[in-house]
């Protein structure tokens, strides 16, 4: 086989690109240690700015209500889409099977505004007919979450099972497993690892998402996005950006072990035997 | 073995199937049926309400009183979307603007995807965690990142005074070239990933057959690559320009008051002015707007998941 490489023009696009990417994440980075408030001068290195991101009482709480929040929404999400993902590859004849997986991939496309507006408006109108939610907070922020969320764990987890191999089922099924142990004993080791990927995904999701948790939130439910939010728009603040350098360590940490996982998993799976 | 098998009578073990496909099917359909349908139903009725100073604050649309149901349905909402030139402007002004960034998110997105497929395999994986792992980040975090680059006395406003090349700042926080600069930064990850997916797939003895009858590298590209790859530049495209028409964070953070997008629009008309009614309308209208490329994504998707089905 011949060896196709990039041409010169779209690897320096990548180099570039790459660059672009990085680059203003590695100015936040830098910025964090900047002893001034402004981003023009460079004072000198401090992590007094870290000091007092730890020392900011309503920052820390934001955090741990986020924290819970994705939590929770995401281990829904990871049920709720795995069972999608089930009647998309699976029961291919079952009525409403189209609706389901339309209604399942719409939020991946749907602008944030909308899908936040509309169950705001299911929230109030629940409260004025059934008296629940009497005020919106943590749970009306998990079910919003949960919904989003369940989208992409839907899509990820359907891929794999695509590739599961049927006949390891029947033979259990044929052996006299009922439907729930086959599934537990065969079919959940098989897709393990998609809903570890789908339950990561959502959590990072619920996390970042601003918009639809301002809609559906109430007084008592701040999440960290709106903290965040609410004092960038006041301009550059040296508190977030060291907020922002824990999050992207956090995340590279995250990411190498999970490049250093799969290249592990690879050099196993090539290895000669 | 047999002993378990014989003690399970086959109608009861087809009733056991049976009953779990349906928990399988029923509990997340009951979900998305109350948590996503049935919301976009209210959205469309509370657009045909008007607005009163209440809790909540629109007029109900079913009325019963004295034995008698009335249906108030008002269409002044639209009507006023309609007459008043600033939705118009907003909502042209989303698709200029989400256009431009789909655009170039492809400019920059495909030979990035281009020059990853054709990587050699351990480092794809690198690439492709490089590309994913901004998006793992806060993309609040992200887009702020440009306020303190872009800003009068930002990074690049600093850097071109020292280099000489400018005497005063330039303005380019609080513009429309900051919007679409934080979109295509915030999305480019959206654009790389199908295409990548897409363009790694490709039959490579296609290209070498070209490359065998003399076709040059450029014309195989054009007439080989580029056709072959359209699915995931239409999905990618989808993904940058549907959330992208919607935005609020970025027009609010780095556009300025000239800057006219639709998601920021219904943001202040339903925490600004409390006109939940007028918000609603909003959102269908923008909602028919983006219907064709909704479709469009939506058919691909499920093309995708049907493939090796």
């Amino acid at each position: 086989m011949v060896k196709l490489k990039a041409p010169g023009f779209s690897k320096s696009m990548l180099l570039l690109g790459m660059l672009f990417l990085y680059l203003p994440m590695v100015v936040l980075i830098v910025y964090s240690f900047n002893s001034s408030r402004l981003v023009s001068v460079w004072a000198g290195f401090s992590t007094k700015w870290y000091g007092a991101l730890f020392a900011n009482e309503q920052i820390l709480s934001a955090v741990w209500m986020s924290l819970r929040i994705a939590f929770y929404s995401a281990s829904m999400a990871v049920c709720l889409g795995t069972l999608c993902a089930f009647v998309i590859t699976r029961f291919k004849k079952m009525r409403g099977r189209t609706l389901l997986s339309s209604m399942i991939t719409a939020p991946l496309v749907m602008p944030e505004v909308i899908t936040g507006l509309s169950l705001l408006l299911l929230f109030v109108q629940m409260a004025q007919l059934i008296g629940w939610p009497v005020d919106r907070g943590m749970a009306t922020i998990w079910i919003a979450h949960t919904t989003f969320c369940s989208a992409y764990v839907a899509v990820v987890v359907s891929a794999r099972l695509r590739e599961v191999d049927l006949s390891i089922e029947e033979a259990a099924m044929d052996l006299g497993c009922t439907p729930l142990k086959t599934f537990f004993v065969i079919t959940l080791p098989v897709i393990a690892p998609a809903l570890v990927s789908g339950w990561l995904l959502a959590f990072t999701l619920s996390l970042d998402d601003l918009v639809i948790a301002s809609f559906v939130s109430g007084p008592g439910a701040t999440t960290l996005p709106m903290v965040v939010f609410s004092s960038v728009r006041m301009g550059v603040s040296p508190e977030i950006n060291a907020l922002a350098t824990l999050i992207i360590a956090a995340v590279s940490v995250i990411a190498f072990m999970a490049w250093f996982w799969m290249r592990r998993a690879e050099k196993r799976r090539l290895r000669p035997r | 073995m047999t002993k378990k098998l014989l003690a399970t009578p086959f109608a009861e073990r087809v009733r056991a199937v049976v009953f779990h496909r349906r928990v399988v099917f029923g509990v997340p359909f009951a979900w998305l049926l109350l948590f996503f349908l049935l919301p976009f139903a209210l959205v469309l009725k509370i657009s045909l309400t008007s607005a009163v100073m209440a809790i909540p604050p629109y007029e109900p649309v079913f009325r019963w009183v004295e034995n008698t149901l009335s249906v108030v349905v008002n269409f002044g909402n639209y009507l006023f979307l309609a007459s008043d030139s600033l939705y118009i402007a907003a909502y042209w002004g989303s698709v200029k603007t989400a256009f431009l960034a789909t655009l170039f998110c492809l400019l920059i997105g495909y030979p990035m995807a281009y020059a990853m497929a054709r990587a050699p395999k351990h480092w794809q994986l690198v690439f492709l965690l490089m590309v994913m792992l901004p998006s793992w980040t806060s993309f609040l975090i992200r887009v702020y990142a440009w306020m303190g680059i872009l800003g009068n006395q930002g990074l690049l406003n600093t850097f071109l005074m020292w280099l000489g090349l400018i005497d005063a700042p330039l303005k380019m926080l609080n513009t429309n070239f900051a919007v679409i600069l934080g979109i295509v930064y915030a999305y480019l990850p959206f654009m790389i990933l199908p295409i990548y997916t897409n363009l790694v797939k490709l039959d490579v003895r296609l290209l070498e057959a070209a490359s065998d009858l003399g076709c040059r590298s450029l014309t195989t590209f054009w007439a080989i690559t580029l056709p072959l790859s359209k699915a995931g530049i239409l999905a990618g495209s989808m993904l940058v320009f549907i959330p992208a028409v919607g935005e609020f964070v970025i027009p609010e953070l780095l556009g300025g008051p000239d800057t006219l997008m639709i998601g920021k629009v219904l943001w202040e008309e339903f925490f600004n002015n409390r006109d939940w009614p007028v918000a609603s309308s909003l959102a269908i209208v923008m909602l028919a707007l983006l219907l064709i490329p909704i479709v469009l994504f939506h058919r691909f998707q499920a093309r995708e998941m049907e493939k090796n089905g």
